[in-house]
């Protein structure tokens, strides 16, 4: 869904890059909270991967095809203002090297695919996740279903561009109709993709998706009850690293230094007490 | 009693967050690198939409169309299997090294109370102005 140059005129195409603008700015202050030593490298991963399976067109329908946009995955990895910036360096990379992406469209496609995919995608995850059990598969589910909303979300954005700033005189009834068809084809495959890349993670490091901490919480207890003989040194008490452990994740922190990956707790107290 | 048999394998935490990393970075360039060679071809929603609509009427050839990468493609590199994926790896390796700058930047340091913070809030709008 890479908007190139002349799609839209030059005062919405300077719009869209003010709210674009003002979006990363948010983001990179946003980042802050999302990003430490341990999850920065991480973050950079995702944008790798994102440009990687964006390179992905996969057919739709009858000589069309579709890719990954990213937004969702990259929210649900590693958190939405982050994700927002993954989004946006993706974009930044593919207009000026690739030459994909116009650059007077840049604003407008950080904002379609960064900006709206993200804050729709999140905005349907968190809501899912409440409603939802707590439980792994939860998590997964959550992951299909916003990445799926996002992308025809998206496509009723550019519709909206379009109308303010569009350079060609069509029918916007027909555009938005067509634009939503086939980009609802399309979101099922950004679901898949989202679903089976955070599932993938939350199998071997679920301390690591953003979008699960926390809420992994009482399964985490109940798991490493179950399968404490597997791990070695796995039963940490998660209270005993919140006490001293990074402020916001303690909770979380201390919960997985429990099962599976014992030790974190302790690494980040051994961090802060540095 | 939990932390001392936490303790060494600390070390095991942050040894598998590496091996993610490193198999998240060879999936990467293996997608990019390999697989993308067997993408689809045709023109993705909004293309397709566009043409059929006129959308495109007025469509600009990109400013950037003479890069070395443009269209994903290595220029002078006649197979475009190998082309394609060696732009494909560029460009993982490009998006990798611009992403973990800017996240390593804007990221919480370790040792930083609310000095930290203020300090790194200079670096953010930095970056901000580097990114547009």
């Amino acid at each position: 869904m890479h908007v190139p140059d002349g799609f839209i005129d030059t005062p919405v195409s300077v719009a869209a890059g003010a709210v674009a603008a003002g979006a990363v700015a948010a983001s990179l202050r946003g980042a802050r909270r999302e990003l430490d030593d341990r999850t920065a490298p991480l973050a950079g991963l995702v944008a790798a991967f994102v440009f990687a399976v964006q390179m992905l067109n996969f057919p739709v329908a009858a000589g069309t095809s579709g890719h990954l946009l990213g937004g969702a995955l990259a929210a649900i990895l590693v958190g939405p203002w982050t994700g927002v910036l993954c989004i946006s360096v993706v974009l930044l990379m593919q207009a000026v090297l690739f030459a994909d992406g116009g650059l007077t469209a840049l604003g407008v496609n950080i904002t379609l695919m960064g900006v709206v995919g993200v804050t729709v995608a999140y905005a349907v995850f968190r809501g899912l996740v409440r409603l939802l059990p707590r439980a792994r598969g939860s998590v997964t589910a959550a992951s299909f279903l916003a990445a799926f909303v996002s992308v025809p979300a998206a496509a009723v954005a550019f519709t909206g561009i379009y109308a303010l700033g569009g350079t060609a005189d069509v029918s916007l009834g027909k555009v938005l109709t067509a634009m939503v068809g086939v980009h609802t084809l399309i979101g099922v495959g950004e679901g898949v993709i989202t679903a089976l890349t955070v599932g993938a993670v939350i199998a071997v490091r679920p301390d690591l998706v953003y979008g699960a901490r926390g809420l992994t919480q009482p399964l985490r207890l109940s798991a490493a009850a179950a399968a404490a003989p597997a791990r070695p040194g796995g039963n940490g008490n998660p209270g005993a690293p919140g006490t001293t452990g990074a402020s916001g994740t303690t909770g979380t922190t201390g919960i997985t230094g429990a099962a599976g990956t014992p030790g974190t707790g302790a690494r980040s107290s051994k961090e802060t007490n540095a | 009693m939990s932390s001392t048999a936490q303790s060494p394998s600390g070390r095991t935490a942050s040894g598998t967050t590496r091996l993610v990393w490193i198999i998240g970075v060879l999936a990467a360039l293996v997608l990019a690198g390999f697989v993308s060679h067997y993408a689809s071809a045709s023109p993705d929603g909004l293309e397709k939409v566009a043409a059929e609509h006129g959308i495109d009427e007025k469509a600009e050839a990109h400013a950037a169309e003479d890069s070395p990468l443009a269209d994903y493609q290595v220029r002078d590199v006649d197979s475009p299997r190998l082309s394609g994926g060696l732009a494909g790896v560029v460009g993982v390796g490009a998006t990798l090294a611009a992403g973990t700058g800017v996240f390593w930047l804007v990221r919480r340091r370790a040792s930083g109370g609310p000095d930290g913070s203020g300090d790194g809030s200079g670096d953010g709008s930095g970056d901000g102005g580097d990114a547009r």
